[in-house]
């Protein structure tokens, strides 16, 4: 399909608590992100009118450009060639608590992920995932549906051809349970129907009359191959035919987009997916919010994505302390804290989620806290981006002493090119480096790994855009949307603290020149402007690898960033010393070594 | 460029509030517009469909799932009592007979050819919907619940546990700095909303409890505590359905602090007074905070004020309270508004106020670290 010629475009994402709009204008041959605003978002009383907080975002738009994109309360297109109106308007929406289901499969780890994998690719929250196996009596399945009120039910199951049972029972007690949509009282609840073909008629006799059904190809016709799109396009349509349709303000809001309204987990992870496939890279990502965490990675090919629904930095933080439990936080914080004192600050945070750090240890604690929720979240990815599990596997001789199970992880941190942080914590850090070294202590990248951050988190603008004029969202992501923070060199291994770990020798592409060794147990950050490119060796030492294998050199181009080039010594995995005094002395040494602080 | 969000909590002794009773399942309303009401009257009620129970006939009588409607001896819409017979085989001797009998009482909802199983669901339950505050009623939803109105004194607190509760409120500090210990709980505090000063220990929670105390207001306590009482550490910030025994309302925060003074005083003045008080707190998408709604009572009424109109944002004088170390809890009021982004200790450009403190003395703090005291 042809592009549409655009010139000046206007997008929005309709956050939980704040709309960010974005005005893009082309300049020459590429487009370039020239103005954004911001207001709260309007769904929830007293003006329960989505379309409030746009025109307030947008106002502030106009305000900022000159451009008149309002007439009254109608968004002025096309745009006339000079300063008024623009081509079209796009948004992405997460407000109202985004888009909550519920997804059923036969078996939990074969049909149950496959319907996770893909209402979490839609862009949704996954409430529970119900199965056959899931270890929960009959009625205990009945009433949790019928507590949590989800938007939308995706109900999956059995293998085309395969037995019929268990799929129609998952249905009986989905019709039992009668559940009621979140939004909209009197209307009926949607549901996708995507599992055995053969069980079509049964599902349509139990829920035909009941809730709003929609069937669709199966999510796994065979144990081999899993088929997620279609039943991911019925996902967005009726997210915007049922779910946005009840939510106050957008029947008027659908009526001004030039393209459907996607979730905005589902912009992300589109934009996320063009990326790697442009490139030929692999790509975690990683949004960490106020209440959530999205977690989204391309590895293989395969794009994934999760949402840690209680890991955030204000509404979640509680949460974080919760699962990742004190001493895990306690070990990233650099100085001595009382443990009663660091529960009632998270407390307030909660309490307060508006409030910002204001001293340098408050602003130490929420990034301590930011490496866990990362790392939890990562953790949760980590079961979720996985290869089909139960399927028949050809193994040859040279497996015979290295038979891995199905269901591995894709998620090979050795294998990653390029990690993308976004959210406030990470985006707004008053310095790069402390975003880059908070990913780092989180992931634990292997070999070299390059780092970014969304710089306004505009990446769901993007990701709606791409679907009507890719280059334009494309441009604006190189140029406007990624902050390149810088390279990361890590040598995996461990060793004796002082020794070295690795020589390196890096030539810039202005001509400067750093050479040294790296001894075990340290960081270092040598300096590579955003612009610069470089060449770097690294010769792991006896028993390291800098990702060409133990011992061997690594050659690498590097990219320079906002940070610099950051060399980690401290081994993989990173060991934080026992003793409280020491660990603490660790923190120090490195956060100096870097400037990750003021002195 | 729109105004910075400072979120404040409201504390006056006369306001006109109106609260939305909803029903969770349509069902029916009890009253009607104009009708007085007390807390504890009923406003609409719904019958909660029963809880389903599953019975897999088949694999009991060990046979296959098309053949259960031959070996049913109840039709789906039949009414069931507990251990009757639902199903039975049909051996050549009577000896080997099997029934599968009913767990529950209830009716047979459905019966399934596919799998074989049989759905028995309970009688529905009764749900009574309170009025919550003495009040009148001013708007019904047909068939979803009403609209309460009432004049009233009005507490919003920062963070709550437990349900809606009503009692006569009772002082058992003397001054908001100070703290609640258990021997100031009095026998005659039972299903009392008590108010305290500035911190409240987890002794003080247990002695609650004994004594029957309805309610506790007071500054603060600690998270150590707040997880003892619920057994479990709170990630996220949806409470008012915790049971603890009673509720427990913190106005000003996590930690030891003195409720404010304005918060202390008008409570004081309305000792002996009804109240309806939740603990119901949701952080997320909408807003709810804790609140202690204390009507007004005959003669006091007349006189009272509008609702409060939408706020325009801080301005030079505004009471407002600290919410953020190092002056987390400190009251103090705007001094000045610079509207250039300043670097606080962090580095963050950030947008910032002059507070000014009882004392005279000030200090520069992020706009998004105060909140208005609001009346």
């Amino acid at each position: 399909m042809a592009e549409k010629p655009l010139d000046v475009i206007i997008a929005t994402d309709c956050g939980s608590t704040t709309t960010k709009a974005i005005l893009i204008e082309r300049k020459g041959d590429v487009y370039r992100q020239t103005f954004r605003g911001e207001s709260p978002t309007t769904v929830e009383a007293p003006f329960e009118d989505v379309t409030r907080g746009v025109l307030n975002s947008i106002q502030e738009v106009e305000e900022l450009s000159g451009r008149r994109i309002l007439d009254g309360e109608r968004i002025i297109t096309p745009n006339d060639g000079g300063k008024t109106g623009v081509d079209i308007y796009v948004s992405t929406s997460s407000a109202g608590g985004g888009l909550q289901m519920m997804v059923a499969g036969a078996v939990k780890a074969m049909t149950g992920e496959s319907a996770q994998r893909c209402a979490l690719g839609g862009g949704a929250i996954v409430m529970d995932v119900l199965a056959s196996n899931d270890g929960r009596h009959g009625h205990e399945k009945i009433e949790r549906i019928r507590q949590l009120r989800p938007d939308m039910i995706l109900l999956s199951g059995g293998t085309d051809g395969g037995t019929v049972t268990h799929v129609v029972e998952l249905a009986e007690y989905v019709s039992a349970a009668d559940p009621k949509p979140r939004l909209g009282i009197g209307y009926k609840l949607p549901i996708i129907y995507a599992g055995n073909v053969g069980a079509r008629s049964e599902i349509q006799r139990i829920l035909g009359e009941k809730a709003a059904l929609t069937v669709t190809d199966n999510i796994r016709p065979t144990l081999e191959r899993e088929n997620l799109m279609p039943a991911r396009h019925k996902i967005h349509d009726l997210f915007l035919e049922h779910v946005m349709a009840q939510a106050p303000g957008y029947k008027k809001l659908m009526s001004w987009t030039g393209a459907p309204i996607l979730p905005t987990p589902a912009a992300v992870g589109s934009i996320m997916e063009t990326i790697a496939k442009r490139q030929g890279i692999t790509v975690l990502g990683a949004d960490i919010g106020g209440a959530t965490t999205d977690v989204f990675s391309v590895f293989q090919g395969i794009f994934n994505r999760t949402v840690s629904a209680n890991l955030g930095m204000s509404y979640s933080i509680s949460n974080v302390l919760a699962e990742a439990g004190l001493a895990n936080i306690m070990r990233w914080v650099p100085f001595d804290v009382d443990e009663g004192d660091l529960r009632n600050r998270i407390k307030n945070k909660m309490i307060r989620p508006t409030t910002v750090p204001q001293t340098l240890d408050e602003l130490q604690i929420e990034q301590a806290i930011c490496r866990e929720a990362l790392r939890l979240a990562l953790d949760q990815h980590k079961l979720l981006a996985v290869g089909l599990k139960g399927i028949q596997q050809e193994r040859g001789i040279a497996d015979a002493f290295d038979q891995t199970a199905t269901g591995q992880t894709l998620i090979r941190m050795e294998d990653l090119d390029l990690i993308v942080g976004s959210g406030g914590i990470l985006s707004h850090a008053p310095r790069r480096m402390q975003s880059m070294v908070m990913m780092v202590d989180a992931y634990q990248p292997l070999g070299v790994t390059r780092l970014a951050v969304d710089s306004i988190f505009m990446m769901p603008h993007l990701g709606v855009l791409a679907t009507v004029n890719e280059k334009a969202a494309m441009d604006v992501f190189e140029r406007d949307c990624m902050v390149y923070l810088g390279d990361c060199v890590a040598a995996a291994g461990t060793g004796r603290s002082g020794e070295s770990c690795m020589t390196y020798e890096v030539t810039a592409s202005d001509g400067s020149r750093h050479e040294g060794s790296l001894p075990f147990g340290a960081l270092k950050m040598l300096p590579l402007a955003e612009g610069l490119t470089a060449k770097g060796v690294f010769k792991p030492a006896k028993g390291f690898d800098c990702g060409a294998g133990r011992g061997k050199p690594m050659e690498a181009d590097l990219r320079g960033g906002a940070a610099g080039l950051l060399l980690d010594g401290r081994g993989r995995p990173l060991v934080l010393p026992d003793s409280k005094a020491e660990r603490v002395a660790a923190l120090q040494k490195w956060a100096s070594a870097v400037g990750l602080y003021p002195a | 460029m729109a105004h910075t969000y400072t979120p404040g909590l409201r504390v006056t002794d006369r306001a006109v509030l109106r609260k939305r009773r909803l029903l969770p399942l349509q069902g029916t309303v009890r009253v009607a517009v104009g009708d007085a009401v007390k807390a504890e009257s009923v406003v609409a009620s719904t019958d909660l469909p029963g809880k389903v129970h599953t019975v897999n006939v088949v694999n009991a009588l060990g046979i296959a799932a098309n053949e259960i409607k031959t070996f049913m001896l109840k039709r789906e819409g039949d009414p069931v009592a507990v251990d009757e017979a639902l199903a039975e085989n049909k051996p050549l001797l009577k000896w080997f007979k099997t029934a599968v009998k009913s767990p529950v009482a209830g009716k047979i909802e459905n019966i399934s050819e596919v799998t074989g199983q049989v759905l028995l669901r309970e009688p529905p339950r009764a749900l009574e919907l309170r009025a919550y505050v003495d009040g009148t009623i001013v708007e019904v939803m047909a068939r979803e619940g009403v609209v309460v109105e009432t004049e009233a004194s009005f507490v919003q607190g920062i963070f709550g546990i437990g349900g809606e509760q009503v009692g006569e409120i009772a002082r058992a500090c003397e001054r908001p700095d100070e703290d609640l210990t258990p021997e100031k709980l009095k026998p005659e505090h039972r299903d009392k909303i008590v108010f305290g000063g500035a911190y409240v220990p987890s002794a003080t929670l247990t002695r609650a409890r004994e004594i029957g105390v309805r309610g506790i207001v007071v500054g603060g306590f600690d998270d150590s505590d707040l997880r003892a009482i619920l057994g479990y550490d709170l990630g996220v910030a949806i409470t008012g359905t915790e049971n603890v025994g009673f509720t427990l309302i913190l106005t000003e925060g996590f930690g030891r602090i003195a409720m404010a003074k304005r918060t202390f005083d008008l409570l004081g003045s309305k000792v002996g007074c009804r109240a309806s008080l939740s603990g119901a707190t949701q952080i997320r998408a909408g807003v709810l905070r804790p609140e202690i709604v204390i009507p007004l009572g005959a003669g006091e009424t007349n006189a009272a004020r509008p609702p409060a109109g939408e706020r325009e944002g801080l301005k030079p004088g505004d009471p407002i309270r600290l919410i953020r170390a190092p002056y987390f809890g400190r009251l103090a009021k705007v001094r000045s508004l610079p509207p250039e982004l300043t670097s606080i200790a962090t580095e963050s450009p950030v947008r910032v106020l002059e507070a000014e403190f009882s004392d005279g003395a000030s200090a520069v703090v992020p706009r998004a670290n105060v909140e208005i005291i609001e009346s």
